[in-house]
């Protein structure tokens, strides 16, 4: 028995006994293991596949089977020396802890991980959402005794709008300009699916031509029983541009600085991002069509969710951290922010 | 309020001009009435409401909001008037949209002291892109990059009509239109365009193809100076008096003292330029600082007073002139020339033309900087609004040209999609490094916008959002040959330059960049002064 003298916060103590921030990224030291390392390191728990949560060379990787599926796909079948897939909500022994994965909402396979030893428990939240998404479990609220939350849209300005209508805003567009190719800039795993969801949901039946780089995705989602419509590749035969007339075709954004956009009819550039809410950001992409549509929380899902939970302790990380943690401070709250490094805001390209 | 906040929402992404008329015009087929009306005099700024002042926006803000989330969100943001949009708490209840002609009545109702609390209760309704429309509208700060002219080009696309149509009444019309709406939906009369100082539509002229000047015999032409200042129409008559730009806007406000010199009851055409204290006539530059003002002080008045150079009369008294032949309006107006202020007029003179190897002499010669080419008008022309084929042409002098050094480039829109084609280019500096001029962005083929875009991609140093910065080294760089119209000192601009109308000439892969042109080559192109 770990005898230590009486603290006035028994409970951070205990935290930074459970999970502590290194360069690699969180680290458990009783499980000895890190979660969303940003480096190799012998065991990592992934929480979802974006390629800043989810690199290749891992020792053992324990992940859903969907995060595990999608790093072969991306990373290649030996990205890790062994993997082990975690079933949703299924307690695991590792070390001196145990952990539990939960669904994120963020994308297909995106999960919470609850770290807990001695009935303490923390709830590493990876990237989440709360608005529905019909191409990934929903986010399942999970207390604990910290809640450690993202904060990519972590400013008050972050209100994200009915993501169907913006949805709606791509098809006006397209009845309003049928004469031009409308072309939506997209990440490749989980916005892509998530637009042509939204974009079947307004009622778009027709086809929606799809990138080589989304090709495969789209293809893995329509194999867990995601149903995505007709998805045509975006490839044309010589002088055939204008078959694209009147289109969508959706690709990722760095494919549209480059030769691949001059084979479809005036093109119309839209992309999809939480970050089009801000106009600066838009115009400096050179947009024409910004579509407010994110996988992460905006500012009143966080809040909320912090609510929701009433943690503790909030740790706060990548993202606008001092707001956020301006906002606990405010609701009486206790939190922190992690500043844990090498995690982007929400792949741009 | 809805419609009117997605059309500002899209106007503001939208840079083509086409892509902004189909958005104007279909805004105008599918709000309704007085809404439409309205939200064409925001666009066109003959609507202002300047409500609010940012300080007190920030005020209702802080009231709401944490002051240090809010300074977060403002330096994240940029723009204050969008942040408060975007984090505005949002209240219970649902969100309203309001037509937009409620929004700007209760506007224009509230007396200074209530106009806070206006705004605040409508900021309360309305969902995030109507509080953006909303603080745009109250902080009299919409710009969305469309022009009066290009409104007035909606509004007869709109209806099927001739923009010139639009321009003869305009003045006559006030917000909400509701007169010209129901003309252009074919459920009203036309409206009589105003009775008072009309503006009448003015006739332009075509570029003269040089190789048409063999089939046009030089005795059916009078030829005269164009002059580089802007173009304006005169008005006096007993209901008042009146300057109009070229589109028909009135620029009255700006120009008083040219309007109180307009004793005489008549309609002039001419050229709109301002004097130096010596008298003699100031560049386009010294024009500028009198442009795009609603007033003016008086210090402005004494320093660059107002000058008009009559070309054309089309009323005098009882007399309409439109369709007399020009030959017969020439004489009319030199004889009320003789009447006016010599301190505030005069006719431009007519250039003696007996072959057109005379003609191109003068042009290629002109004695004074503030004239920009010649221009030819057929004796027997009536005055013809828009620009009839045949009757008026306009020769414009040779730009200058510069050669300078590719700097930056910028990716496109719409069919240049996926090309670099918009072009930053710099000249040498004394300590030998490269300032920036200018930018171009057309002047050149599909092929050649291929073969820069090639050179680009292969030339990268460094890249910023869409704009790549490329190689340009005295023995490695791409030079261009720019032509432009004219060049004026500007403060705005690092190297303390700007040019007029520039485009790119030549290409010139065989120029290395160490023999481009030095900002002391264009330095001494300024106009004195």
């Amino acid at each position: 028995m770990d005898v230590r003298p009486a603290r006035p916060k028994p409970n951070v103590m205990h935290a930074a006994d459970l999970l502590v921030p290194r360069p690699e990224g969180l680290y458990c030291p009783p499980g000895d293991f890190f979660i969303d390392p940003t480096r190799p390191v012998a065991r990592a728990l992934v929480t979802h596949a974006h390629s800043d949560h989810a690199i290749a060379g891992h020792g053992a990787v324990l992940a859903t089977r969907e995060t595990l599926d999608i790093m072969a796909i991306r990373l290649g079948a030996g990205f890790a020396g062994t993997t082990q897939t975690a079933v949703r909500g299924e307690t695991i022994g590792l070390g001196g802890a145990t952990v539990s994965f939960h669904p994120a909402g963020h994308v297909l396979g995106s999960a919470q991980v609850a770290v807990e030893k001695d009935g303490f428990r923390i709830v590493a939240a990876g990237d989440y959402k709360r608005s529905p998404d019909p191409t990934c479990a929903g986010f399942e609220p999970v207390r604990g005794d910290i809640f450690i939350t993202e904060a990519t849209f972590g400013l008050p300005v972050f209100r994200h709008p009915s993501p169907l209508g913006e949805a709606q805003k791509l098809l006006h567009s397209l009845a309003q300009f049928p004469e031009r190719s409308h072309l939506v800039g997209v990440y490749a795993l989980g916005k892509a699916q998530r637009l042509i969801a939204l974009l079947r949901a307004a009622g778009h039946a027709g086809p929606i031509y799809v990138h080589g780089a989304l090709r495969r995705l789209c293809d893995y989602y329509a194999s867990r029983g995601v149903d995505l419509g007709e998805l045509p590749d975006a490839t044309v035969g010589r002088g055939r541009a204008r078959d694209f007339a009147g289109q969508i075709v959706l690709g990722p954004t760095s494919a549209f600085a480059g030769p691949w956009v001059r084979r479809f009819a005036d093109p119309l550039i839209g992309f999809a991002s939480g970050w089009m809410q801000v106009r600066a950001r838009a115009r400096q992409r050179g947009v024409e069509l910004p579509l407010v549509i994110s996988d992460h929380a905006d500012w009143s899902e966080l809040t909320a969710t912090i609510d929701e939970l009433d943690p503790t302790e909030v740790w706060v990380t990548h993202g606008r951290e001092e707001a956020l943690v301006r906002w606990c401070s405010l609701a009486g709250r206790r939190a922190r922010p992690l500043h844990l490094v090498g995690y982007e805001d929400e792949a741009e390209d | 309020m809805r419609r009117f906040a997605e059309l500002l929402e899209r106007l503001a992404f939208t840079p083509a001009r086409n892509g902004k008329l189909r958005l104007l015009t279909d805004y105008l087929a599918a709000a309704p009435d007085p809404d439409r009306g309205w939200g064409i005099a925001a666009i066109t700024r003959d609507l202002t409401l300047d409500a609010v002042k940012p300080a007190m926006l920030r005020a209702l803000t802080e009231a709401r909001v944490d002051p240090e989330l809010l300074a977060l969100s403002h330096d994240f943001v940029g723009d204050l008037a969008e942040t408060i949009a975007l984090i505005w708490p949002p209240t219970p209840g649902p969100v309203a949209d309001p037509p937009l002609a409620e929004v700007i009545d209760r506007l224009r109702g509230a007396s200074r002291r209530e106009a806070p609390q206006v705004v605040e209760r409508l900021l309360d309704r309305l969902d995030a892109s109507g509080r953006f429309a909303l603080l745009k509208l109250v902080t009299g700060g919409l710009r969305v990059g469309v022009s009066a002219r290009l409104a007035k080009q909606a509004l007869a696309d709109f209806g099927g009509r001739d923009v010139t149509e639009i321009e003869e009444l305009w003045h006559g019309l006030a917000p909400p239109y509701l007169g010209l709406f129901a003309w252009l939906a074919g459920t009203g009369p036309k409206p009589m365009p105003r009775a008072a100082a009309p503006f009448r539509p003015v006739m332009l002229a075509h570029a003269l193809d040089v190789a048409d000047l063999a089939k046009l015999d030089p005795a059916d032409f009078l030829a005269e100076w164009k002059w580089d200042g802007i173009r304006v129409q005169a008005v006096s008559d007993a209901g008042g008096r009146r300057l109009y730009s070229r589109t028909g806007d009135d620029i009255s406000g700006a120009f008083p003292d040219l309007v109180d010199a307009l004793a005489f009851d008549a309609t002039l055409d001419g050229e709109l330029l301002v004097r130096r204290p010596d008298g003699s006539i100031a560049t386009f530059s010294d024009l500028q600082q009198r442009l795009n003002r609603k007033t003016v002080t008086a210090a402005q008045l004494a320093r660059y007073p107002a000058h008009l150079r009559a070309y054309d009369l089309l009323q005098a008294g009882a007399r309409d002139l439109l369709a007399e032949p020009f030959a017969a309006r020439r004489a009319a107006l030199e004889a009320l020339g003789a009447t006016l202020d010599p301190g505030r007029f005069d006719l431009s003179p007519l250039l003696p033309v007996a072959s057109w190897d005379d003609l191109a002499a003068l042009r290629a010669a002109p004695p004074d900087p503030v004239i920009e080419g010649v221009m030819l008008k057929r004796r027997d022309s009536p005055y013809v609004p828009g620009r009839p084929k045949g009757l008026w042409f306009k020769w414009k002098r040779d730009p200058h040209t510069v050669d300078a050094v590719l700097m930056y480039a910028q990716r496109g829109h719409g069919k240049r999609s996926g090309f670099y084609s918009d072009y930053t280019f710099g000249v040498w500096t004394e300590d030998g490094a490269l300032t920036p001029v200018g930018k171009a962005y057309f002047g050149f083929t599909d092929a050649e916008l291929a073969e820069i875009d090639r050179w680009v991609r292969s030339n990268t140093t460094e890249r910023f959002g869409p704009v790549r910065a490329v190689r340009a080294e005295p023995d490695h760089g791409l030079v261009l040959e720019v032509a432009f119209e004219g060049l004026a000192r500007s403060a705005r601009h690092r190297s303390g330059l700007a040019m007029r109308f520039p485009r790119i000439a030549r290409l010139r892969w065989d120029k290395p960049p160490s023999e481009a042109d030095t900002l002391e080559t264009l330095e001494a192109l300024l106009p004195e002064g």
